[in-house]
C-alpha cells in the first residue's frame, strides 16, 4: 500500500475528479479550470493535455473558464504557475479518468483492460466497441483522484509538444464578442466612476442636481467619497460622469514625497533586513583583489493594459452576479463580500476575458466598482469600464527598487566574493489580504475599510527578492532583502515581480565584473556556472546569434542575460542587439529556454517574445511619473510604451527536454532581457547606465561620466 | 434623434445624440464589437475602423460626422467561415496574444494594403505606428502582413 502523498498540481487542493471534467452523453467532454485566459494561451495548452490524456479529439473538448459556483478554486492565475497547477492536476485527472473508463468497458466487453485500444473516445477489444459517452455516468467522476495513474510518457503524446493554433483567436480577429466589455444583457445600463483627483483627497461637497438632470442619467451614487454615475448609454455615462467630476470638491492633505527617486527615497526609509542567502570560504575570501561596487535602479512601472478594466454586475434579490477579468475570482469575492458588507455567498463572480493585464491591475478594482453602482439599480445589469486615465492613475504599478552590488575578483579573475542587497516595497497587494480589502472603493466609502498590510510573496518564488540570488556558483556570498512597507504610490505584482530590476542588476553586474576580469561575458558566465540546464541555455543562444567578441559596428552593441525564472521556474538566456544612434533601441533578439516538457511550442515562443518586447519596452522607455498632488502619467502621451516603428525581430529557440516536468514561460524573459539591453548598451557605448529606463537622456549623461 | 449610417454594407437608423463618438454606436447599438475602447482619444489605435477608404479611430470622430459615409469595421471584412487574407494570416502566424489591438491593427493594415498592395517593411511600421500592441506581438503582426501581402 502507498503512503498517502501530495496529489500533484491542483488536484492538491481540489481532489474530486469531478470538479474538473465531465464525460457528456452527447460525445463531448466539459473540461473546468480555475485558471483564467489572458491572452497567454492557457485554454489552448490546457486543451493539448486533456487530448493527450484523455484520448479524445480536441474538437470533442469544452473548456469553462473559472467561477465561484463552479470548478476547482485555484486561487490566483499568476507566477507562470497555470501550466504547472492546472496543467498537471488536469494531466492526472484525464489519466485517472481514462483508466476508469477502460476498467468499465473492459466489463463491457468482457475483455482485460490490456487488450483494449482507445481513439477518441472509442474503446475497442477483438472487432467490439464501445465509447465513453456510452460508459460514463454521472458518478462516475464523484470521486477523489488518488493521483496514482501516471500520465502518458512523451512519446505517446499526439497533441502536446506539437504547435496548436490558439482556440480563441477566430473570435477574437473577426470581431466575435471576446471580452468582458463584450458582454450584452437585455436591458443593460452603462455606468462610470468619478475618482478623487488624488490618492488621499476627500469629497466634501457635490452638486449633483444638473447631473441628475442629464438625457439619460438614471442614477447618481455617492458613498462617502465614492462618488459614480449609472446611464441609459455608455456615452451618456461618460458625459454625466465628466459633469459629475467639475461638480465635485475635493479636500487633500496628503502630499506625495518631493522626491520620489528611487536611489533617493527608498534608500532613506526604514526598512526590515533579512539575509536570504549566505556562503562563507575563508580562504577563497583571501584571494580577494579587484573589488567592483555598482547601485541599480528600477522606477514605477505601469501595467498599461490595452483594455481599460472593466466588470458587469446585476443585483437582485439581495444577489450580486458579477463577470470580471480578475486573475482571482475567489479571493476577489472574499474582499467584494467585506466591502458590500454581506457573505461571500451573497455573490457570484464569473470570469470573462479581458486584455492582457500582466499582473495586478485595475481588473479587480472595477468589479466592485460595478457592484456598488449595481446596487443601486437593482434588476439591472451595470457594465463599468474605467477610462484611459483612471487605469493609469489608478492602477497598483509595479514598485520601483534599488540593487546594490559589490563583488570582489581574484587574481585569475573569478568572482570570490559576491554581496547583493535589495531595497523594494512589496509585490503584493492583490485581494484578500490579511487584514483589510485591496479594493479602490473600499477605502473611499463611508465605512471605508483599510487596505490590507502589503504582502511580499515569500522565497522561493520570492516577491521583491525574486532572482535576488544568482544562480552562479560563488564561494562568498551575501544577499539582503531590505523591505520598505509603506508604498507612497499604489503597488503591486507587475510581470516577473522583483526578477525584473535582481536580474538587472545581477546580469548588469557579471558583465561589469567580466570587463574588470578581461574575460567575455558568455565564458565569464559559464566559468561560474555548474547547473547543466543553464549552460545549456547561455551556450545555446550563444551559438544561435554566433556571439563573438569582436567590437561591433559603430552605434550597436551586443549583450547578454540570464536567469532561471524564480530560480526554480524556466532558464531563459537572451542576446540583445540594440542601436543607439539615437534613442537606444532593440533592433534584434535572440532567445535560448528551457521549459521542461513543452505543451504548446508556439504558445511558448509567442509568450517569450512578446515577454522580450515588453520588457524592452519596460526597461528603455517607462516609468511613472508624478508630482506633489498627482499621478500625472495619465494618458499614452505622458506613458510612451514602444511602437511598431521601434521594435525589433527576435528568434527564439526551445530546448527539447521533454523528459522535465513542464513549467511556464510568461515571465521568464522578463529580467534576461532587461539585462542583455543594459549590457548591449554598454557594448555600445563603452559606458555603463544602471538606471531604467535606459533612456537617451540616461546614455548622453552615461557618456559624459 | 434618428441618425443614419451605413455600416459595412447595410445602412442603419440610429437612435443617439449626433455627439456620440462612434465607436459606442458600433459596440452598443449596432452590437459590433471588434472595434475597441482604448484611450478615448484616438490614441491607441484598438478602435480604428474604416470611413470612406481611411482608418479613423471610431471612438475620436462623431456620429453626426460621420452620417452618409461608408464605414467599414473588423466583421465586414471576413468571418470564421470566410477569412479575409489578412485575418488567415494572423491565424496562420497566430500573430495575437490577448488580441485587444488586433482589429485595430487589422483594419489599419486594411487601408494600406489597399492603396499600397507591397509595402516595404519600414512602410507596414510606419502605418501602424498609431496602433499600440502591450502583449509584444509586434514582430508576429509584421510577419502576418507581409504573408497576407505575398498572398494577395
Amino acid at each position: 500500500m502507498n503512503a498517502p502523498r501530495k496529489l500533484p498540481g491542483s488536484l492538491a487542493t481540489n481532489p474530486r475528479l469531478a470538479q474538473w471534467l465531465r464525460i457528456n452523453a452527447d460525445g463531448t467532454v466539459t473540461v473546468f479550470t480555475g485558471k483564467v485566459e489572458i491572452g497567454q494561451g492557457l485554454l489552448t495548452a490546457l486543451t493539448q493535455v486533456v487530448a493527450d490524456e484523455l484520448d479524445v479529439s480536441p474538437q470533442r473538448i469544452r473548456l469553462t473558464t473559472a467561477a465561484t459556483d463552479r470548478g476547482p478554486n485555484e486561487g490566483i492565475t499568476s507566477g507562470s504557475r497555470s501550466i504547472e497547477e492546472s496543467g498537471v492536476a488536469l494531466r492526472y485527472a484525464c489519466a485517472e479518468a481514462r483508466e476508469l473508463l477502460l476498467e468499465r468497458a473492459a466489463i463491457k466487453l468482457g475483455v482485460s483492460v490490456e487488450k483494449i485500444t482507445v481513439a477518441d473516445g472509442v474503446v475497442s477489444s477483438g472487432g467490439l466497441t464501445v465509447t465513453y459517452w456510452e460508459l460514463a455516468d454521472e458518478r462516475m467522476l464523484e470521486r477523489d483522484a488518488t493521483g496514482q495513474t501516471p500520465p502518458k510518457p512523451a512519446g505517446e503524446h499526439k497533441h502536446i509538444g506539437s504547435p496548436a493554433p490558439r482556440v480563441d483567436l477566430p473570435a477574437k480577429l473577426t470581431g466575435g464578442a471576446a471580452y468582458v466589455q463584450d458582454l450584452h444583457f437585455p436591458g443593460m445600463v452603462y455606468g462610470r466612476v468619478v475618482r478623487p483627483p488624488a490618492y488621499a483627497a476627500r469629497l466634501v461637497a457635490l452638486d449633483d442636481a444638473d447631473v441628475k438632470a442629464m438625457p439619460g442619467v438614471i442614477a447618481v451614487v455617492r458613498d462617502g467619497s465614492f462618488l459614480g454615475v449609472v446611464a441609459a448609454r455608455e456615452e451618456q455615462a461618460i458625459r454625466a460622469a465628466r459633469r459629475l467630476a467639475r461638480s465635485a470638491q475635493w479636500h487633500n492633505d496628503r502630499t506625495l514625497p518631493a522626491d520620489l527617486t528611487p536611489a533617493a527615497y527608498l534608500l532613506a526609509q526604514p526598512a526590515r533586513t533579512d539575509v536570504i542567502s549566505e556562503k562563507a570560504d575563508p580562504a577563497a575570501l583571501q584571494r580577494g583583489g579587484t573589488v567592483l561596487t555598482a547601485t541599480y535602479t528600477r522606477p514605477y512601472i505601469a501595467h498599461a493594459s490595452m483594455g481599460p478594466s472593466c466588470a458587469v454586475a446585476h443585483f437582485e434579490h439581495d444577489h450580486y452576479r458579477v463577470w470580471t477579468h480578475s486573475q482571482g475570482i475567489h479571493p476577489l469575492r472574499n474582499d467584494m463580500a467585506k466591502a458590500l458588507r454581506v457573505a461571500p455567498e451573497a455573490l457570484t463572480v464569473n470570469h470573462a476575458a479581458g486584455a492582457g493585464c500582466y499582473g495586478h491591475n485595475g481588473a479587480d478594482d472595477v468589479a466592485l466598482d460595478a457592484a456598488l453602482l449595481a446596487r443601486a439599480v437593482p434588476g439591472r445589469a451595470v457594465q463599468v469600464q474605467w477610462m484611459r486615465e483612471d487605469e493609469f492613475a489608478w492602477e497598483p504599478y509595479g514598485p520601483a527598487m534599488v540593487v546594490k552590488t559589490r563583488a570582489a575578483l581574484d587574481a585569475a579573475g573569478n568572482i570570490v566574493d559576491w554581496q547583493l542587497d535589495v531595497w523594494s516595497y512589496p509585490h503584493s497587494t492583490r485581494p484578500e489580504g490579511k487584514d483589510g480589502v485591496n479594493l479602490i472603493a473600499a477605502w473611499h466609502l463611508a465605512e471605508p475599510q483599510p487596505a490590507a498590510t502589503p504582502a511580499n510573496p515569500p522565497l522561493p518564488p520570492g516577491g521583491s527578492h525574486r532572482n535576488a540570488i544568482p544562480l552562479y556558483d560563488f564561494p562568498n556570498q551575501r544577499v539582503r532583502n531590505h523591505l520598505v512597507m509603506h508604498s507612497p504610490l499604489r503597488a503591486s505584482a507587475l510581470r516577473a515581480l522583483g526578477a525584473h530590476a535582481n536580474v538587472f542588476a545581477i546580469e548588469s553586474f557579471m558583465d561589469e565584473l567580466a570587463a574588470a576580469a578581461g574575460a567575455d561575458p558568455v565564458e565569464f558566465r559559464l566559468r561560474h556556472l555548474k547547473d547543466a540546464r543553464a549552460r545549456a541555455v547561455i551556450e545555446a543562444v550563444a551559438q544561435q546569434c554566433g556571439w563573438t567578441n569582436a567590437a561591433p559596428a559603430d552605434g550597436r552593441g551586443r549583450g547578454i542575460g540570464f536567469a532561471r525564472y524564480k530560480n526554480l521556474g524556466c532558464y531563459v538566456a537572451v542576446v540583445a542587439e540594440v542601436d543607439v544612434e539615437s534613442a537606444p533601441r532593440l533592433t534584434r533578439a535572440w532567445a535560448a529556454v528551457d521549459v521542461g516538457l513543452v505543451i504548446n511550442p508556439d504558445g511558448v515562443i509567442n509568450q517569450i517574445e512578446g515577454g522580450i518586447i515588453q520588457a524592452a519596452s519596460m526597461t528603455l522607455k517607462e516609468q511613472v511619473t508624478f508630482d506633489r498632488e498627482r499621478i500625472t502619467s495619465r494618458t499614452w502621451d505622458d506613458y510612451p510604451v514602444m511602437k511598431f516603428s521601434e521594435s525589433p525581430q527576435v528568434a527564439v529557440t526551445l530546448l527539447d527536454r521533454s523528459d522535465l516536468p513542464p513549467v511556464g514561460a510568461g515571465e521568464g524573459a522578463t529580467g534576461p532581457t532587461a539585462a542583455a539591453i543594459a549590457n548591449a548598451v554598454a557594448a555600445a557605448i563603452g559606458a555603463r547606465v544602471r538606471d531604467m529606463p535606459v533612456s537617451r537622456e540616461r546614455v548622453i549623461a552615461a557618456l559624459a561620466n | 434623434m434618428a441618425i443614419e449610417v451605413e455600416v459595412n454594407g447595410r445602412t442603419h437608423t440610429v437612435d443617439a445624440d449626433g455627439e456620440t463618438p462612434l465607436l459606442y454606436v458600433l459596440r452598443n447599438d449596432l452590437q459590433l464589437k471588434g472595434a475597441r475602447f482604448g484611450c478615448g482619444l484616438g490614441a491607441c489605435g484598438a478602435c480604428t475602423v474604416v470611413i470612406d477608404g481611411k482608418a479613423v479611430q471610431s471612438c475620436d470622430i462623431s456620429l453626426a460626422a460621420v452620417a452618409g459615409k461608408s464605414i467599414t469595421t473588423i466583421e465586414g471584412i471576413g468571418s470564421p467561415a470566410k477569412l479575409h487574407a489578412l485575418q488567415r494570416a494572423f491565424l496562420e502566424e497566430q500573430a495575437a496574444q490577448c488580441g485587444y489591438c488586433t482589429s485595430g491593427i487589422i483594419m489599419t493594415a486594411y487601408v494600406l494594403l489597399a492603396s499600397n498592395a507591397h509595402p516595404s517593411d519600414e512602410e507596414i511600421r510606419a502605418a501602424l505606428d498609431g496602433n499600440i500592441c502591450r502583449c509584444g506581438t509586434q514582430a508576429r503582426v509584421l510577419r502576418a502582413i507581409r504573408k497576407a501581402t505575398a498572398a494577395g
